[in-house]
């Protein structure tokens, strides 16, 4: 059988493998300034491999809010705290064996899964195909995600918001500096 | 199938268990906090990974309606994953406050020291 290698997939392969490797540099490097960095470089990483997933929207998020804000929150906890980490005390070994237990687990588990990129799955088919078709006629907005978003899990939206909300108290409770009276 | 088209079937799942394994790797083996709440986010975009993939379909276009296009790629992941990421960057902000709060504490960021720190004062009761 002829082996077609796809475009798409190719860039799409070739993506991941660089987010993989910076991957490694995160976990190795011990300077927390450069893993921060290196954190939003995955970030931008990950936005690319969004787009060409078709994902344009989150795309955009990603980048914006992944490596934007991410990035510089982190930057502003290290200049409140200490940059460098400390060497390790323990040995890896336990940890290593419960991830690489998950890891053969989660490996066998992607043999039940669909194959990258076709159309014809039940995801694909069922309640995304729903979507693209009655979106149009009902809202009359063309970004289908938008639509999604705002019209038909407009209550998700909210208790996203509220979420960022109860967030935002909590950061101010925490870094707010209370006068003591008397 | 050939090998090849069977890597590139998988490769998607293989690359977001990699990224999955690693933020769990650090999550557990690391003590520095700051490390920890970083490698969190490295699980959390793993996440989106598993479910942008199947979404997209080879040949498909971004799901912005357009006349004389047919395949879209599956919208309904994207608007989830948006409202992860969102959400993910709060409880980000909300680890680094707490993580300042106790370096202001305990003068240290690392796991083992200030449960060494603890101890002691269990002890001097």
């Amino acid at each position: 059988m002829e082996t077609v290698i796809n475009m798409e997939a190719l860039i799409n392969m070739v993506l991941l493998t660089l987010l993989a490797l910076i991957t490694l540099g995160i976990i190795r490097v011990r300077n927390l300034f450069a893993v921060v960095v290196l954190t939003g470089a995955y970030s931008f990483l990950m936005a690319s491999v969004m787009i060409v997933l078709d994902a344009v929207d989150v795309a955009m998020t990603e980048a914006s809010v992944g490596a934007g804000i991410s990035t510089v929150l982190a930057l502003s906890a290290l200049y409140l705290t200490k940059t460098e980490e400390a060497p390790p005390r323990y040995t890896a070994a336990l940890p290593l064996f419960v991830v690489i237990g998950t890891g053969a687990v989660l490996i066998y588990g992607t043999y039940g899964l669909p194959h990258f990129g076709m159309a014809d799955t039940p995801m694909n088919t069922g309640v995304g195909a729903d979507y693209l078709a009655r979106n149009y006629q009902e809202t009359g907005v063309p970004n289908v995600v938008t639509s999604v978003l705002a019209s038909y899990r407009g209550f998700d939206t909210l208790g996203e918001t509220t979420v960022i909300f109860t967030a935002g108290i909590g950061v101010l409770l925490l870094l707010k500096r209370f006068r003591q009276e008397g | 199938m050939s090998i090849v088209n069977e890597i590139i079937a998988n490769y998607n799942y293989w690359i977001t268990i990699f990224l999955m394994l690693s933020g769990l790797y650090i999550v557990v083996a690391k003590s520095n906090m700051i490390k920890t709440l970083l490698g969190l986010a490295v699980f959390q975009t793993s996440v989106y990974l598993l479910y942008l993939s199947p979404g997209k379909i080879l040949g498909g276009t971004p799901p912005i309606l357009e006349k004389g296009i047919e395949v879209y790629s599956n919208p309904l992941p994207h608007v989830l994953i948006l409202t992860a990421i969102v959400v993910g960057v709060a409880t980000l902000a909300l680890g680094l406050a707490l993580v300042v709060r106790i370096n202001e504490a305990y003068g240290t960021i690392e796991e083992d020291e200030i449960t060494a720190i603890v101890d002691r004062e269990d002890h001097a009761e």
